[in-house]
């Protein structure tokens, strides 16, 4: 039994395989106090090791879980979790919380080249959920609302501070919110694009962590790319996912 | 903190007490975590440790001493300052501090916001009143190798005594002739400031002396080429920082010592880090004291730092000046030829660069590269594109990063350089 964890700024996942089959996922917001929720989610189970990623992945291997604990960067998580789920995808889009990565893979799932965000939250899941609070929606139907507009307006700040501010203006200018709420996602969706195809975007894409659950930047991606991107199931899991699998190869 | 028995000698130099003891505090608690933590360092880097933890003390009462019997102080701040000149006139020259957020809010009243760390920095230094290399100059010489520099020494002249030097921008016969009268001229502002002439005998060991420091840097670059690593690169780093302040004959000295350690060191197949550790090779903006964030942190990541492609690093250390002149004029077209064949980001064309970093990569069996440039440094981050494409050409890895002297990404770098590290391993 290996267990993969992957603390995230806004949410820590668990995935629990034993030999190939999945035996548990679970999720947590991270709080401010990561560790406790990373044993809420352990519970009972005593993994025969864990292999942490991540933002917090350190705080694991300093932490005593009473288990063998590795590391890894959500960089090659992202890449080992999404190669077993789509042996054939060549480029990974990851937007979680706080950062956003491009990964390339070779066609025998190896990083090949990664860019990712530097310490701006432009274009990241934290951008999306500053804006969703200003239009007093939950950041989960914000891509919902976005879609039922009619008109892509333009934003063209990189920074999150000065987005809303160009979005406030567009407001004072009796814009539809709707309108103003799909110019943001597609902000956003520039800016992936942009980083994607700066490491050399080839098809299959997997789109994978918290974002991919948003319709809006699904739909808009699939327009900037000309391309459709496969969205796992649980896009959250997949570095957790990865993690566990490196687990098992240890 | 015990009161320093530098203190007076500080007081002399106009340094603000308060601000320099709690500078000192923060590099000697950087130091202890980032150098004297390392394991099975060699016995030579002793002489390192108490270079820089007497980096504002023992050196500079020395530069002192030399003041009070006449000689003259040249700071700088780039390797086209020709220190050949500057030993023949019977001075002393020394890098100024550079590497560190200090008075930045004041540096932001002089110059604009976005400017690269090392600008704000050595501005802040002087602003602050905490360098006492700075304080110490009879002259700073500047140089055109970026606009940012160019423009911020327009307002740094007025608080210094200095003279800059325009570096060329292309490698033409003119840019050549241009830089000749540029060094002629440097040449003519020695002579009136000493009071000494610079004649063929006192050039000639001044061409000798630097080019033994360089020799000595050789020799050390090209033993990391061994596996496993017998240095860290923090310590080659700290070694190529030292040697723009101590003594050069000094220097040299001691670094051929350390050599003679690393090659028994060799011998047995000892190393510093396991034989399998990922080797990596920097390249791109210099490092001044105390910049050792990024090879701190890939340190830090399982990977060993192999060499550095910068000013501070291969650089200044590549080429060496003809020897074989006998006239100063001779002497002046070596010293000439040899500094126009320096490959800053700041030349257009500057293709030898791209050359140059993918073979050191290769004698040095690096894994990989990590460009660094600082943030705002238009000329290497710009050449960061050129770099990658050439070194991918060579089926050499590459990562880009981009920074300052913050620690406020600190965490991001990690992730950047650990998914590195992995990539190459």
């Amino acid at each position: 039994m290996i267990a993969g964890i992957d603390i995230g700024s806004r949410s820590v996942e668990l995935v629990v395989t034993d030999g190939e089959k999945i035996i548990r996922q679970a999720k947590a917001a991270t709080t401010f106090d990561p560790l406790s929720q990373v044993k809420k989610l352990l519970g009972e189970l005593r993994p025969e090791r864990i292999v942490g990623t991540g933002y917090g992945r350190n705080l694991l291997a300093d932490a005593d879980l009473g288990t063998e604990v590795t590391t890894i960067t959500e960089i090659k998580a992202y890449a080992l979790g999404t190669h077993r789920l789509f042996p054939a995808a060549r480029t990974v889009l990851d937007i979680g919380g706080q950062d956003t990565k491009a990964i390339s893979l070779t066609n025998t799932g190896k990083v090949a080249r990664f860019e990712m965000n530097d310490r701006c939250a432009a274009g990241t899941g934290k951008f999306l959920e500053h804006v969703a609070s200003v239009f007093q929606i939950p950041v989960e139907t914000f891509g919902d609302y976005a879609l039922e507009g009619d008109e892509v307006l333009s934003i063209n700040s990189m920074c999150t501070v000065f987005a809303e501010t160009e979005a406030t203006s567009l407001m004072a200018q009796g814009q539809r919110p709707q309108n103003i709420a799909l110019g943001l996602h597609a902000s956003v969706v520039r800016r992936t694009a942009n980083m994607l195809r700066r490491v050399g975007l080839e098809f299959p894409l997997v789109f994978a962590g918290g974002v991919a659950r948003n319709r809006c930047v699904i739909r808009l991606m699939q327009d900037a790319l000309s391309g459709e991107p496969l969205i796992p199931e649980e896009p959250d899991m997949v570095g957790a996912y990865g993690a566990a699998l490196h687990g098992s190869r240890l | 903190m015990a009161a320093s028995p530098h203190r007076e000698m500080w007081e002399k130099l106009n340094l603000d007490i308060e601000a320099h003891d709690g500078l000192l505090e923060v590099l000697g608690k950087f130091y202890g975590d980032i150098y004297l933590s390392q394991e099975g360092r060699l016995g030579g880097m002793e002489y390192l440790d108490f270079v820089l933890s007497e980096v504002h003390g023992l050196r500079i009462r020395e530069i002192q001493d030399a003041r009070a019997a006449g000689k003259k102080v040249i700071g700088s701040f780039c390797v086209f300052v020709p220190e050949e000149l500057t030993l023949a006139a019977n001075a002393i020259q020394v890098g100024l501090c550079a590497g560190a957020d200090a008075g930045k809010e004041e540096a932001e009243k002089l110059v604009p916001r976005n400017t690269c760390a090392l600008i704000k920095s050595f501005i802040g230094f002087k602003l602050a009143r905490i360098c006492p290399y700075t304080e110490s100059c009879d002259l700073i010489i500047g140089e055109t190798t970026c606009d940012g520099k160019k423009k911020a020494y327009e307002a740094f002249g007025e608080l210094v005594p200095m003279h800059v030097m325009e570096v060329p921008q292309q490698k033409n016969a003119c840019d050549r002739t241009l830089w000749k009268s540029e060094i002629l001229r440097y040449k003519d502002r020695l002579e009136a400031l000493t009071g000494n002439t610079i004649t063929a005998e006192n050039l000639k060991k001044g061409i000798r002396i630097i080019n033994d420091r360089r020799r000595a840097l050789q020799r050390l670059n090209a033993l990391r080429a061994a596996v496993p690593a017998p240095i860290s690169g923090r310590d080659v780093l700290l070694i190529n920082q030292v040697s723009f302040y101590d003594d050069p004959i000094r220097f040299t000295e001691s670094i051929g010592k350390l050599c003679d350690q690393l090659e028994e060191r060799i011998q047995k197949k000892e190393g510093i880090v396991p034989e399998s550790t990922p080797r990596l090779m920097l390249s791109g903006c210099p490092m001044a004291v105390p910049n050792w964030k990024l090879p701190y942190i890939v340190e830090g990541s399982g990977a060993v730092v192999v060499g550095e492609e910068s000013c501070i690093g291969t650089r200044n250390t590549r080429d060496l000046v003809d020897e074989s002149g006998q006239t100063v004029e001779e002497m002046i077209d070596a010293i000439c030829d040899r500094y126009m064949k320096i490959d800053c980001a700041c030349f257009t064309p500057n293709t030898e660069r791209l050359e140059n970093i993918a073979d050191m990569a290769k004698e040095l069996k690096a894994d990989g590269v990590i460009h660094y440039a600082l943030m705002f440094c238009q000329p290497y981050a710009h050449e960061a594109f050129k770099v990658e494409k050439a070194l991918r050409e060579a089926d050499i890895p590459m990562l880009s990063i981009e920074t300052d002297y913050s620690m406020e990404d600190a965490e991001q770098l990690k992730t950047r350089v650990e998914a590195f590290v992995e990539m190459v391993s």
